[in-house]
């Protein structure tokens, strides 16, 4: 049999080189007049150690990593192809700890995988989720999926089977299903590795949420920022259609379903429910009031089930274990698993995905190893652009929506961003409200004028401009932002101000007895 | 990155008329043209207003909403520099700040020789790989002063 490579081509490991390591592959194949299967696969999320290659043994597969284009003639002199010794050998990943302690569901085969090929999909468990809805039908699949307890992924939590209950319930010709892969969070990157690395798995719980809802249509909305997940999944949408996993009959099932790309274009807001679907009818990306939800009148004022893409990826393991295997990980009423991107200035970066319950330190120490840089972590933002920065002094909370919501803050779409002692406290609040005065859609008062004058305060109150009442501005801006806004952008942005003047006054130039609560 | 097309009335109205069936077409239709001429060309406008049965007004709106879209060609390359909150906190800010120098221009502006465009993105989802960038639609991670002059050393001599 021919030896088989696993070579990750996430976007990630491609910003690392990985383009180039896979031509010196080539090349020294060809040299050596070897024949060698390459297996394209996505990102086993290791990112510190991409690219990183995988080689197939009678021991299993084993990794060698970060590889360089010019490591590679070297590491097919040490016995690549057996597995040999090499400093860059890593072992079996299963054996690696950062994935040792992961329970991988929904990425359980992102990395492993060929990620373009239905068989090797099926061969993983592939569309045994959807096998099972089809023979369920539609009020059970929905019934599942609630008892599941999943809750949104993209930040808000919400019930996924409610949403999708309430669509159902809905009387139209037409209904639809959206999935947001508006993934704007800096800190986060898991539905472009989904995409990228296992793009059948968001297919099939699109289809199991179209038979579950009564919807034959689906959107992705991606953004233009992805355009490997662009690709890929655009490849793979058309060979399901081929395989007949898509279309009038959905695996020779009386449910027709199939889906279309659409692909946004540079706005932030497009990641807010209401704004991405105005996009998608091609207009500006403006919010609408709730009500109406989304899930009675949505796209073209159809009903609309609304997910985030590792909500619907999560999906098909939900239907093929059963929902209570899903429902009995987890911590209170944040049920499952949870992808968290571990990112920033951090040794350990990437993908982790586990149960609830892990407590931030855990993350961040122990899981992330400390800094890169060596020097202590100040602040860490959970939750994206939106979410809290979090000082050491509350890295015992555990990742749960409850428990951050208590620590004012949120998990939002599970990104971590760590910072360490050179951060500047005032600067990222100022930041900030920057971002949310560049991304603002506009539509309410409180966000769009809120923000730029957030920025001048915050301005002034660097300046030392009569600090006191400056400050006390701030502190009654941002509770007009949070109360007022029509949506998260604006009501959320007070959430790494306040948290940044709260946690660390002194960057404000107050003293830390003078604020300490 | 290859060059764009110049401006044609026919070639934008065939482009128009190959998307402008489907569902909320306009955002279709603008990545399209972006995509041929390097920018949504004005004259363009009143072509989709047409199509789609907007006003000029409703199309301008839509056009002018989306960072991505351009009212003018960009240079012969496209850096976009993350300086998003990942980035940040592994010196893009300092990054995107000796670039600017090192072009002589700010964000959003085009060299004087058209070789380069510089934008601002907010996250390329490569957040595990800070700091990150674009050019030219290819991907880059872990970058820094050195390594970045290097990119557009190569860049501009192409």
């Amino acid at each position: 049999m021919k030896p088989r490579l696993f070579v990750s081509r996430d976007a990630g490991a491609l910003a690392l080189g990985a383009d180039e390591v896979e031509r010196a592959i080539i090349a020294a194949e060809r040299r050596r007049g070897l024949d060698i299967e390459i297996v394209r696969t996505g990102s086993r999320g290791l990112f510190w150690l991409e690219p990183m290659i995988e080689i197939a043994t009678t021991e299993g597969r084993i990794a060698y990593g970060p590889v360089q284009a010019a490591d590679v003639e070297a590491l097919f002199d040490a016995g690549l192809l057996d597995g040999g010794p090499h400093p860059l050998r890593l072992g079996r990943p299963e054996d690696m700890p950062f994935l040792k302690r992961q329970t991988r569901l929904t990425f359980a085969r992102c990395g492993i995988v060929d990620r373009l090929s239905l068989d090797d999909y099926r061969a993983h468990g592939g569309y045994r989720g959807l096998e099972r809805a089809i023979a369920l039908g539609p009020a059970a699949t929905v019934e599942e999926v609630v008892t599941s307890g999943l809750r949104g992924r993209g930040g808000a939590g919400f019930p996924t089977g409610i949403k999708w209950r309430t669509t159902a319930q809905a009387a139209a010709p037409q209904k639809y299903i959206v999935c947001n892969a508006d993934e704007g969070d800096s800190g986060t990157f898991a539905d472009r590795m989904i995409m990228e690395g296992d793009p059948f798995v968001l297919i099939e719980g699109m289809t199991i949420a179209g038979i579950a809802a009564g919807a034959t249509q689906g959107y992705i909305y991606i953004r233009s920022e992805y355009p490997h997940a662009i690709e890929i999944l655009g490849r793979a949408i058309a060979i399901a259609r081929r395989s007949g996993c898509l279309g009038a009959r959905v695996l020779g099932s009386p449910y027709a379903f199939d889906i279309e790309i659409r692909v946004g274009a540079g706005a932030y807001v497009c990641g807010e429910e209401t704004a991405l679907l105005e996009s998608l009818e091609g207009k500006r990306g403006m919010v609408r009031a709730k009500p109406p939800l989304p899930a009675h009148k949505g796209l073209f004022g159809r009903p609309t089930v609304v997910n985030n893409v590792i909500s619907l990826a999560s999906v098909p393991v939900i239907l093929a274990e059963g929902a209570a295997a899903y429902r009995d990980l987890g911590l209170g009423r944040s049920r499952g698993t949870l992808p968290i991107q571990l990112a920033g200035n951090l040794q350990h970066r990437g993908l982790f995905e586990a149960a609830f319950g892990l407590t931030l330190g855990e993350l961040v120490d122990d899981i992330g190893g400390g800094t890169v840089s060596g020097r202590p972590v100040r602040a860490v933002q959970v939750g994206g652009p939106l979410g809290a920065y979090f000082p050491r002094a509350l890295f015992d909370t555990p990742f749960d929506y409850e428990a951050f919501a208590a620590k004012n803050g949120l998990i939002g779409h599970g990104g971590v961003v760590v910072f360490d002692d050179t951060v500047d406290m005032a600067r990222q609040a100022r930041f900030a409200m920057e971002f949310c005065a560049i991304e603002s859609c506009g539509k309410c008062t409180p966000c769009r004028i809120g923000s730029t004058r957030g920025v001048e305060v915050i301005d002034r109150v660097i300046a030392g401009d009569r600090r006191p009442e400056t400050l006390a501005l701030l502190t009654e801006l941002c509770e007009t932002m949070r109360l007022g806004s029509l949506c998260a952008l604006g009501g959320f942005v007070p959430y790494p101000v306040i948290s940044a003047l709260t946690h660390f006054p002194e960057d404000f130039g107050i003293r830390k007895a003078a604020t300490a609560a | 990155m290859p060059g764009f097309e110049p401006w044609s009335a026919e070639r934008g109205g065939a482009i128009i008329a190959a998307h402008k069936g489907q569902e909320g077409a306009t955002l279709p239709i603008l990545h399209a043209l972006q995509d041929a001429f390097g920018h949504v060309p004005r004259a363009a406008i009143p072509l989709i207003a047409e199509a789609l049965n907007l006003s000029r007004a409703e199309v301008h709106g839509v056009v002018s909403f989306y960072h991505d879209f351009r009212d003018a060609a960009p240079g012969a390359h496209v850096l976009k520099l993350c300086r998003a909150e990942a980035c940040q906190a592994m010196g893009a800010d300092a990054l995107s700040a000796a670039a600017r120098e090192q072009l002589r221009i700010d964000w959003n502006e085009t060299t004087p020789d058209g070789s380069v465009t510089l934008e601002p993105v907010f996250c390329l989802g490569l957040c595990a790989c800070a700091p990150a960038a674009m050019l030219d639609g290819k991907v880059f991670g872990g970058l820094d002063r050195a390594r970045l002059e290097g990119l557009l050393k190569r860049a501009r001599q192409r």
